[in-house]
């Protein structure tokens, strides 16, 4: 019953939704509407369950004094902070269990779980998505060394197509006649962009989409069980 | 009281974006704090929009409202349970029930999406006329971009040894993944710049004022 009922829940899920693409009439057609908001509930529940997770984890990790065991206090208090921010005035449009704290988010110029969002979140993201620059810039090292023809290609692709977008790739060949007009950076950027890097990109697609569908035959067939752990 | 917390928001802004930058120089506290308090407010971000913009409106709203229309939405809210079940070691096993039902409906949405958006749509966008265009540039590139994807789905065949016409093809399609590779490289570099310059647009403009958009 453990393993057995669940495979038949996959089973007959995946079934009816297929099914329902090719009989679009009752009960086909309802029951994957309905399924398809079962799956969106229970998906929230599977966050919830993420956030929780986090939240066992770093309380062990605290409690056994692990390395650094300090940080995930921090880790801790602003998870509670944003949560509790979040429950008690609410988010948007929507109100918490205080309403929506007219008089607190007139003060602060957003409702406080906005504002600690829109003041600190963001920037930390920002900064932390910005830092791969430095980064980004070694591994381009690295990527670029043309040894062989393919990462000729590499470098040569994503140099054009960086000169390409900048000011400077427009400076470079600006003074090109109109019969040149081709080999100026901007258009060879955008004819690199439109050809060979959409065949590249359809070709990774049509690839990964016939991967994806055989996986999820074998899901629906009941061959591939990993999802169920082990035992 | 407002100009108060704008300029508090714009200070912890910069106080933050240099916590983060500081790693540049070495792994150290005020990262690592800053590294903290970004990974629990993205929890706890996370946590709260679910709660408001997922389980309340398709889940208590409908249940609150109309009960005897909704009733059937107990079924993935026990489900849902369920799945916390997971929290502790020795339920864990409950929550297979609920995983089956996630993954029963990714399986069937995923087949159908994808066997719609990349595998038909894509091959039907390439079965193109190339000899139809405005320009001979245009012409090359189409020819390009048949020439391209038909070698490129070849190269990910791997059921044959790649020799003789299938490694000629597969290695002419490993010619247009490189090109592809490069350019997505080119623009996340280029993505990651931007995101660099709004920083200092930020530290140079609204935390220090010294430059004026």
């Amino acid at each position: 019953m453990k393993r057995k009922l669940p495979l038949l829940i996959t089973f007959t899920v995946g079934i009816i939704l297929i099914i329902s693409e090719f009989i679009p009439h009752k009960p086909f057609g309802q029951l994957s509407g309905e399924l398809e908001i079962w799956f969106l509930i229970i998906s929230g529940f599977a966050i919830l369950l993420g956030q929780l997770s986090l939240f066992k984890v770093n309380i062990i990790k605290i409690k056994f004094k692990q390395r650094d065991w300090q940080f995930y206090v921090v880790t801790l208090l602003s998870f509670i902070f944003m949560v509790t921010l979040g429950f008690l005035w609410g988010t948007g449009n929507s109100a918490g269990i205080l309403g929506h704290g007219e008089s607190i988010s007139g003060a602060m110029g957003y409702k406080p779980f906005d504002f600690l969002f829109h003041n600190v979140y963001q920037h930390l993201q920002a900064t932390m998505f910005s830092l791969l620059a430095f980064f980004i810039a070694s591994a381009a090292y690295r990527a670029f060394i043309g040894r062989t023809v393919e990462s000729n290609l590499l470098l040569a692709a994503a140099v054009l197509v960086m000169l390409g977008n900048t000011t400077f790739g427009v400076l470079l060949t600006g003074w090109l006649p109109d019969s040149l007009k081709f080999l100026h950076l901007p258009n060879v950027s955008e004819f690199i962009m439109t050809f060979p890097t959409t065949a590249g990109q359809r070709a990774i697609m049509i690839g990964a989409g016939l991967g994806i569908i055989g996986s999820s035959l074998r899901i629906i067939l009941g061959i591939e069980r990993s999802y169920l752990g082990g035992e | 009281m407002e100009q108060f917390f704008t300029t508090l928001g714009i200070w912890l802004g910069a106080l933050f974006t240099f916590a983060i930058f500081s790693f540049l120089y070495k792994d150290n506290p005020f990262y690592k704090t800053a590294e903290q308090i970004f990974v629990g407010l993205s929890a706890g971000y996370w946590f709260v929009y679910t709660i408001f913009f997922i389980l309340i409106p398709n889940l208590y709203n409908p249940l609150t409202q109309d009960f005897s229309a909704n009733w059937i939405k107990l079924i993935p809210a026990i489900l849902g349970l369920m799945m916390l079940m997971r929290l502790i070691p020795k339920t864990e096993w409950v929550s297979r029930f609920p995983i089956s039902v996630i993954i029963g409906t990714t399986s069937g949405v995923f087949f159908l999406r994808y066997l719609k958006s990349d595998v038909l749509n894509q091959l039907t966008a390439t079965m193109i006329n190339p000899f139809i265009g405005d320009s001979w540039v245009t012409v090359i590139g189409r020819l390009m971009l048949i020439v391209g994807t038909i070698c490129g789905v070849i190269y990910f065949y791997f059921s044959k040894k790649h020799t003789g016409a299938l490694g000629v093809s597969a290695k002419i399609g490993i010619y247009f993944l490189m090109v592809s590779f490069g350019a997505a490289f080119g623009y996340t570099a280029m993505a990651r710049i931007s995101l660099l310059i709004g920083r200092l647009q930020f530290l140079l403009g609204d935390w220090l004022g010294i430059i004026h958009p």
